[in-house]
């Protein structure tokens, strides 16, 4: 049973002879990988399942005659849908471009920064609309917006962008907060030290740094914003159909297979941003 | 106040520190890294802040370059009052312990920095940049990316990048701390070299206190916040006045005596072996007080028992050295002793353990401690 | 590289409330350092203005103004008339007889929030149950497959809920890929009435909210030391009890994070209730979209939509302390 080492690095006596079978492992538990497995399996599922039938050739969307595109092509032209689709990009377009603004401009101001009166109220401000469920935030945006337009007049998509804005930048300020926390203060005290003024020193070396947060933070808001279902199905007003008030409309009218395209369509979408967001905002081995 | 080489100090002093105090937080968790600290460092000088971890010496470098306010107190670069100055407005650059250089940047970017951030023209930069490159032996690496560069090479272009802009004085906080051995002592060299070259006043902090002699033109010792000593290498070392400086710097023996003579300056002790020496006492210390004696191991000789000496004892132990061989003595008075003999002549085998022996110890090697 | 000493400053010392104004205990230093936070304090409040302005005008202010609604009088159509009316707030406990005005426990909504609440908790454990093993199992990989893991579990998070509830629609419904499969293998002659019943509606809850366990329960189980459980095993436990005793103890934290991300959602779930439950099977949030669509009470819509923020707050605070008192523990 023992080693015996040679001392000139030769080879050792073979280790004790094992009972054949497995061995212990600390971290195994029994059934957990097929759990595991199971959550995959039944994650994904679904989702390959209308992947799958996107690209049957059939009317009846049940039924597998066999494999087709030509769904896919008919909702890339069906006019309702490519509107839904412009109308959702754009609205998620403006709504990021002013929630990452905003996130990064209050992620400055909160983040590695001593204690001072108030940053406690703004970042518990930053986080309301995360804690508040999105049926409540939504009856009450409508009332709200309700009131605004009946006191001023003003209609328009402005109201629908402006409540995407209010969930996005929480969305936004996370990952932004995160890079930011990552980062060694000493690199604004080396370009201070090296005569760069407070906006020079964010200009040159902290906004350089923070630019993959503040891509991640984007693209998360971006995609928030184009998945939103509760908020836009209150708040937007007539012709302001949103892809997913689309799917929504749809579902109550009647399932056709090109909803099925233009589903798998739009899960793509989500997808290709969703991995360049985890791919972004990935933390570097230190 | 005079250098190494004796010669006065002329013009305005690179940097004054006059009653600088700062303090941490408030109330009773206050915590209190600088107390009445003054500190005069001439243009020119290698010049080192030289403490264990805590004692406030990067809290003082800090004050210097503007990271920090002092409490009270003021900061004086050549003669202007600085305290209420931010770090770029002050003509002084910093090498960090952690070197902090800008990811994103090239080497080239990295060193011309400082003067780009002046407003310098591009071509001055660049002319800056390379001759700064020149002067680190950096130059094939200019346009690499920080991340593929080693330790040492880090090291060299964090100090290109504060020497760039050309300050009045350079600080360094503990920048070898992360090097091994050699790389060490090679920088050391590498430091003590362009600070001579370029004539700009170098302040050093580092706790490891034989870099701090090899080094420096001048150090300071700093204990808890205050400075206790500021000397050459060899003032310090040979003339510590307090224990902790004594104790901080090399190796010492600590032996209690008793005054009892005193005229003016000079007076006599009275050693626990009996014998009295003559040595210059300060004011506070009155006859029949104790003080306490501070004598390094190299300074004391061991001679028969029996001939003349000041103090006796018995060997107890004996540690080889190579270069020399300390002996632990057990004093005939009580207390212990380390004595450190060169071997000039080799190994030499005479004394075993348990041998009587004296020790003579001349009364300069004998300094008189502070309390 | 940490620098040597940890010297830097806590937070600075009170400063007078009138700038300027002679504090006897402040020197000069002190006072203009104390100038400098001031501004500097000044400069982040403006830059967080933005951000502030957005949330507390159009979250916040909304949730006041619907407060105020839950105590006037319902309108024709829609809005309010505004008049003092506590019945909505009545209404969400106990409803009044036509007739005599007594009070009788408002059975009908007592069933919704009841149906909310449990749905909300069965949802929960049943995604701690699945939740549980799946993040053990990928915290135990190597580092590579760990990666791997998580970013399978986490995209079908990220994509469209909708587009995974119709999914899971198109495959439950009567004439759906599940049932047709069924029938067509002969195992049933009828469909299986599978989408709205209760279990529909749970399995959408779970499908769409389980990476919201998962990922805490990841996080906690990651920092594991598995030196305890090797110490669990070498004193005489088995599997199960070493599970038990000692690993869920310690990823307390992370079962309460996951727990609770799960639940809030889950409680106030609007869209997969209206897909996947219809209009039977209705949960606290179709309740309140009711109120402000076809039942055209916008005060009570108003009342509902606070209780169930209140649930939710009482739900946050609940957390809030836990993990507070962790930490100072």
């Amino acid at each position: 049973m023992t080693a015996v080492a040679d001392s000139r690095g030769g080879r050792s006596v073979a280790a004790p002879s094992r009972p054949k079978g497995r061995t212990f492992n600390v971290k195994t538990m029994p059934g957990f990988a097929v759990m595991a497995w199971f959550c995959v399996v039944a994650l994904y599922t679904p989702i390959a399942v209308l992947v799958a039938y996107s690209f049957n050739d059939n009317n009846a969307a049940v039924i597998w005659t066999q494999f087709s595109i030509r769904w896919y092509g008919i909702a890339l032209h069906d006019d309702e849908i490519r509107d839904a689709a412009l109308l959702s990009l754009r609205v998620a377009f403006i709504a990021s471009l002013f929630a990452t603004t905003f996130a990064t401009m209050a992620a400055i101001a909160t983040t590695r920064v001593p204690n001072y009166r108030g940053l406690t109220f703004i970042y518990a401000v930053i986080n309301q609309p995360l804690m508040v469920p999105e049926i409540v935030t939504g009856i009450a945006t409508i009332v709200f917006f309700g009131l605004i337009r009946q006191a001023t007049g003003i209609y328009g998509i402005g109201y629908l962008i402006t409540a995407h804005v209010v969930f996005c930048i929480p969305f936004a300020y996370l990952p932004i907060r995160a890079r930011l926390e990552d980062m060694d203060r000493t690199y604004e005290t080396a370009a201070a030290d090296l005569y760069a003024t407070p906006w020079k020193a964010f200009r040159h070396v902290t906004f350089p740094l923070l630019v993959p947060g503040i891509l991640g933070g984007a693209m998360l808001a971006f995609l928030v914003s184009l998945d939103d279902v509760v908020i836009s199905v209150l708040v937007a007003g007539p012709g302001e159909t949103t892809l997913p008030l689309y799917v929504v409309s749809q579902i109550k009218r009647g399932i056709t297979p090109e909803l099925n395209a233009m589903a798998t369509m739009f899960l793509c979408a989500s997808v290709i941003l969703a991995t360049t967001f985890f791919l972004l905002t990935r933390r570097k081995a230190r | 106040m005079r250098f190494q080489d004796g010669a006065e100090l002329t013009g305005l002093p690179a940097v004054e520190a006059k009653n600088v105090t700062k303090t941490f937080g408030a109330g009773p968790d206050a915590v209190v890294a600088l107390d009445n600290v003054s500190v005069t460092i001439g243009q020119n000088e290698f010049f080192t802040l030289l403490g264990p971890s805590g004692c406030g010496k990067t809290t003082l470098l800090r004050l210097i370059a503007g990271f920090e306010m002092p409490t009270a107190g003021s900061i004086l670069l050549e003669g202007q009052e600085v305290a209420h100055l931010p770090p770029f407005k002050r003509p002084v650059n910093t090498v960090f312990q952690s070197y902090a250089l800008f990811p994103h940047l090239t080497v080239a970017q990295n060193i011309g920095f400082g003067l780009k951030m002046l407003g310098r023209r591009r071509a001055v930069v660049e002319e800056a940049v390379t001759q700064m490159l020149k002067l680190v032996r950096m130059e094939p690496m200019r346009n690499r990316k920080v991340h593929q560069l080693s330790g040492g090479q880090q090291q060299r272009v964090a100090l290109a990048r504060a020497l760039a802009p050309h300050p009045k004085v350079l600080l360094l906080d503990e920048p070898l701390s992360a090097l091994d051995l050699k790389l060490r002592k090679e920088m050391q060299i590498e430091l003590k070299r362009l600070q001579l070259e370029t004539g700009i006043t170098f302040i050093f902090v580092t706790h490891d206190q034989e870099e701090a002699l090899t080094m420096s033109d001048r150090i300071a010792v700093m204990s808890r916040g205050k400075i206790l000593q500021i000397g050459t290498a060899a003032e310090i070392y040979e003339h510590p006045v307090d224990r902790f400086v004594a104790d901080f710097i090399g190796e010492t023996n600590f032996i209690e005596a008793e005054v009892t003579q005193r005229i003016g300056n000079k007076g006599e002790i009275r050693l626990p072996s009996g014998i009295e020496v003559p040595r210059e006492l300060g004011h506070q210390v009155a006859v029949g007080g104790k003080v306490t004696l501070a004598i390094r191991p190299e300074r004391i000789d061991l001679v028969r028992p029996g001939a003349e000496c000041q103090l006796a004892g018995k060997v107890e132990n004996i540690v080889y050295f190579g270069t020399d061989t300390h002996f632990h003595i057990d004093l005939d008075c009580g207390g212990d002793v380390t004595v450190r003999v060169q071997n000039r002549r080799g190994h030499q085998d005479i004394l075993k353990t348990g041998d009587a022996v004296g020790l003579r110890i001349a009364p300069e090697a004998m300094q008189v401690l502070k309390d | 590289m940490a620098t040597e000493t940890a010297e830097t400053p806590p937070a600075p010392p009170p400063v007078s409330a009138v700038p300027g104004a002679p504090d006897g205990a402040m020197s000069g230093a002190s006072a203009a350092a104390a100038e400098i936070e001031r501004r500097a304090t000044l400069k982040r409040w403006l830059l967080s203005a933005p951000a502030l302005i957005v949330i507390i005008g159009c979250g916040m202010m909304p949730l006041l103004i619907i407060l105020a609604y839950s105590w006037t009088k319902p309108a024709e159509y829609a809005g309010v008339i505004w008049k003092f009316q506590p019945d909505a707030w009545v209404n969400v406990l106990f409803q009044e007889d036509i007739f005599s005005d007594a009070l009788s426990p408002n059975w009908a909504y007592y069933s919704i929030y009841l149906r909310s609440v449990l749905i909300a908790l069965q949802t929960t454990v049943l995604a701690l149950i699945v939740g549980f093993p799946t993040a053990y199992f990928i915290a135990t990989r190597e580092e590579r497959s760990r990666n791997a893991w998580l970013f399978l579990i986490t995209i079908p998070f990220w994509s469209n809920l909708l587009i995974r509830i119709y999914a899971i629609m198109m495959i439950i419904r009567d004439e759906g890929y599940l049932n047709h499969a069924l029938l067509a293998l002969g195992l049933i002659d009828q469909p299986v009435p599978i989408i709205f019943t209760n279990y529909a509606l749970s399995y959408g809850l779970i499908y769409a909210y389980l990476p919201l366990m998962v990922m805490p329960l990841y996080a906690s189980l990651e920092k594991l030391d598995f030196r305890l459980v090797e110490a669990g095993y070498d004193l005489y436990a088995s599997r199960w009890k070493v599970l038990w005793h000692v690993i869920v103890p310690l990823v307390k934290p992370g079962i309460v994070s996951g727990s609770i991300l799960v639940f809030i959602p889950a409680i106030g779930d609007y869209i997969i209730a209206q897909i996947l439950g219809g209009g039977n099977r209705m949960m606290l949030g179709n309740l309140i979209a009711q109120q402000f669509g076809t039942a055209r009470n916008w005060p009570q819509g108003s009342a509902l939509a606070l209780t169930l923020m209140a649930v939710v707050m009482v739900a946050l605070v609940v957390y809030a302390t836990k993990t507070q008192r962790r930490r100072a523990a």
